[in-house]
């Protein structure tokens, strides 16, 4: 297991360094020169020159390439052209509220969609499964700003229960916190449901055609204990992976909900850094959301051991 | 049971929120803070940061006349060859120290290397000294006629007064330090970009005794702390938000939300700007078919300013044409020269066109699809072109590219572009120096790069003048002489009025998005 896990965490080193190589040059070959941008509307021609030339973007390609590297096998990401902070700390700042949105959604959609799911493939056929699975078209279909909206004029404006933007740290407090996120959280869940309640209601149904949940039937235990602990159980595999894939994205593709809301987390950073060709930024980011990335797939195959006892590594 | 402990719930949640709500004066800032160095980079929002921490020597009143602001007096030799300026009594930084004309000599001098206007007083400036605490000096090689207005120029770049070793950071470095004498102090510290900007008020700041007045007048703070919301930039959520009074201002919201603003209860719409802004469409004179000044007319003669304004703005009440190439109700603002766009139809720019000898190049417009306020224009531009015979080459892409592509002088088909169309603060554009498209100095120039002796002969004159009358006569010649070689074409001025909750009084009015003087009930 151990070996295991040194061997995958080895493995993200390749694969951070295929993603620095082609971000890099990708950034480098889109149209955008930030150092135009920097100097505002009124800037001459020979102001943005110099600019470009303080940020090093006058010289050759390997050169900068080089320069970053080595910046980054040091550990350092770079300064923002912008806002002139070391980008480790900008991704610092916008790190709480992304994990947050992200944490609350994934806790609403577990706790709603895996008892849906049960029911649904337990009533399989029924008005309830058929309820279940026209909400989660519903639930795929609505794009998540509408829901958003729709959302915010129902219980913001209209209940008055939950402010209509913005986000307050934990440091602030932990109503404030919690108030300010569960609209956001409860919009980006709805999603998450129709999909895990899906993929739960499918796994389960597979499950309950098995033999051993025949048995379990047959000895007379209790329904529920044969849907959790044996239904349920035996379809946790493909449950965790969705779960588990529902965060990779969340942490990076929170971007609309994080723009409705006014929350200041990574999505907007990076939408801002890319609108701006703030390259170190951008560069930053997306290493680290790949590094997320890999870090979310490691626990999910470690996750298949205690879920499943016959796969070993 | 449950709808008890749910009640109680929200009741908690609801009064922890509201305890942060005492005399901050929550603000919903027209772009992003990104850059803290209003002298480095022409962006407004750096300039209306600037506006919060710094002090100027002179300011600009509502009537558009530069007033003292730091400056308590000032003097003039006969040969008007050496300006004295003394700074009024009890100016101070915010570390402490006092301001002394060894700071403003070289907050003057860095400015004078990266704003046009300043770049042109400096090269009438000789040297610059500070003969006594509260005193600074300026020695001319010959007569100046845009001192006073070179100093208290209200939009960017603004002349900032710093303290000097923070003045003295090469100017094309941006400052780490963030210290000036204005009415409010930057609070560093709980600065997260894309997330907030705070300011505290100043508590040692002595305003002047007369009233705010533009950037002029007695800056009074009457609220403890502005904060401004970098993160709130949808426009529903930014009404949505000012209607549950989350925020207490909007700087600009978007024309499409007046009319849900208008029904919002608690909110008022404020006109604090009435000059507003000019569009204007920018032509690349180095490339063909806009190399040539036939071509040049005959794109002006169809693009009428009426059909932008309505595609844009839409808001009628809001928007007016308006002949001049310098703001309408100006000093300088005049229709003189302007006939061949005013006085102008689609048949004759037709006609114009046909006897330009224009060969069909297609004409590359950049369109900005992200950028609310002026992502209209390029479209109605390019059937306007159509219609007059030209072929387009309308090509969409993010502001932030526009940006990037404007400065390229490769051809079009090399990553260049013919024409883009932008937006102008009224002071930007309402003389003949802070107008960068009048610069007709070639490669030098700003983009767009005209060439034209004649217009560069007539604003060094104007830049030389010092007698008001003659300046306007000269501005005129100016924008008649721009028309001719068509420079750039004039789309029309609109108003932004900004929306706030009906307890926040006290707007100053005059150009720039000023937070003094702002009483919050």
């Amino acid at each position: 297991m151990l070996g295991f896990i040194l061997r995958r965490l080895l493995a993200t080193i390749p694969v951070l360094l295929i993603v620095a190589v082609l971000v890099f040059l990708m950034l480098r070959l889109t149209p955008g020169d930030p150092a135009a941008i920097l100097a505002g509307d009124a800037a001459s021609s020979e102001q943005i020159a110099e600019i470009r030339a303080s940020l090093g973007l006058d010289r050759p390609l390997p050169v900068q390439f080089a320069i970053w590297i080595g910046n980054l096998a040091r550990g350092e990401l770079g300064q923002s052209y912008f806002y002139k902070m070391q980008v480790t700390q900008l991704i610092g700042q916008r790190l709480e509220p992304t994990m947050a949105l992200a944490t609350l959604t994934i806790f609403f959609a577990v706790v709603v969609s895996i008892p849906l799911g049960v029911l649904a493939a337990w009533r399989f056929g029924g008005w309830f499964d058929r309820a279940l699975m026209g909400f989660s078209v519903l639930g795929f279909s609505v794009p998540v700003f509408v829901l958003a909206y729709i959302l915010i004029w129902i219980v913001s404006l209209q209940l008055g229960w939950f402010p209509v933007q913005g986000y307050r740290r934990l440091a602030d407090g932990f109503f404030p916190f919690l108030h300010h996120l569960i609209l956001p959280a409860l919009t980006l869940s709805v999603i998450y449901i129709a999909l895990i309640a899906r993929v739960t209601r499918a796994s389960v149904l597979e499950a309950l055609g098995e033999d051993y949940v025949r048995t379990a039937r047959a000895k007379g235990l209790p329904e529920i204990r044969v849907l959790v602990r044996h239904a349920l159980a035996n379809a946790a595999v493909p449950i965790a992976t969705v779960i588990g894939i529902g965060i990779a994205i969340l942490i990076g593709g929170v971007v609309v909900t994080e723009s409705v809301y006014a929350i200041p987390g990574l999505g907007r950073l990076t939408v801002d850094a890319v609108l701006a060709r703030d390259f170190p930024t951008i560069q930053g980011v997306i290493l680290f959301f790949s590094f997320i990335y890999v870090l979310v797939n490691l626990v999910i195959d470690l996750s298949y051991v205690f879920l499943d006892p016959r796969i070993r590594y | 049971m449950h709808r008890r402990i749910l009640a109680a719930f929200t009741l908690g949640l609801m009064v922890c929120s509201a305890t942060a709500q005492d005399k901050v004066l929550r603000v919903v800032p027209h772009s992003n803070l990104s850059i803290l160095d209003p002298i480095w980079t022409t962006q407004f929002m750096a300039r209306n940061h600037g506006y919060m921490i710094y002090d100027t020597l002179f300011g600009t009143d509502e009537k558009n006349k530069v007033q003292p602001q730091m400056v308590e007096k000032w003097t003039v030799s006969p040969d008007q060859r050496l300006w004295t300026f003394t700074l009024r009594p009890g100016l101070e930084f915010h570390d402490g120290k006092p301001v002394t004309g060894e700071d403003v000599t070289a907050s003057i001098e860095r400015w004078g290397k990266r704003d046009a206007m300043g770049q042109k007083l400096m090269t009438f400036v000789e040297r610059m000294d500070a003969p006594a605490p509260n005193t600074f000096r300026m020695f001319l090689r010959e007569p100046c006629g845009i001192m006073l207005e070179a100093l208290g120029k209200p939009s960017s770049n603004v002349p900032f007064i710093m303290p000097k070793r923070i003045a003295e950071t090469p100017a094309d470095k941006q400052i780490e330090e963030h210290i000036g004498s204005g009415p409010y102090v930057f609070k560093r510290d709980e600065f997260k970009p894309g997330d907030k900007a705070v300011y505290v008020k100043n508590a040692k700041y002595t305003p002047r005794k007369e009233a705010a007045s533009g950037t002029a007048g007695g800056k009074q703070v009457f609220v403890d702390r502005v904060e401004w919301n970098l993160a709130l930039r949808d426009a529903q959520a930014q009404v949505n938000a000012l209607a549950k009074g989350e925020v207490d201002v909007l700087e600009r919201p978007a024309f499409e939300s007046y009319e849900q603003l208008r029904k919002a209860d608690g909110v008022v719409l404020v006109n604090k700007d009435p000059l507003g802004f000019q569009y204007m469409g920018r032509f690349n004179h180095l490339h063909p078919p806009f190399n040539n000044a036939k071509v040049r007319q005959a794109a002006i003669a169809a693009m009428q300013q009426e059909p932008f304004l309505r595609a844009q703005v839409g808001v009628k009440e809001f928007y007016k044409t308006c002949a001049s190439m310098y703001t309408c109700g100006t000093p300088y603002g005049t229709s003189k020269g302007s006939d061949i766009q005013s006085k102008s139809n689609m048949k004759k720019a037709q006609a114009l066109l046909k006897a330009s000898g224009y060969d069909g190049t297609p004409v590359v417009i950049l369109k900005p699809t992200d950028l609310a306020a002026i992502q209209k224009l390029p479209d109605v531009a390019a059937q306007l072109l159509r219609q007059a015979g030209f072929k387009v080459d309308l090509q969409a892409m993010d502001w932030n590219t526009v940006v990037s592509r404007r400065s390229k002088k490769e051809p079009p088909a090399q990553g260049g572009w013919n024409i883009f169309l932008t937006a102008w603060l009224a002071p930007d554009v309402w003389s003949p120096l802070t107008n960068a498209a009048l610069g007709a100095a070639g490669e030098k120039s700003w983009f767009g790069w005209p060439s034209d002796a004649e217009i560069e002969k007539l604003r060094d004159q104007f830049a030389r003048e010092t007698d008001d009358g003659k300046k306007k006569a000269l501005a005129e010649a100016i924008q008649v002489r721009a028309f001719e070689i068509g420079t750039h074409a004039p789309l029309g001025e609109y108003v932004n009025p900004l929306a706030t909750r009906k307890n926040v009084t006290g707007w100053v009015i005059g150009t720039g998005d000023v937070y003094w003087n702002v009483k919050k009930n």
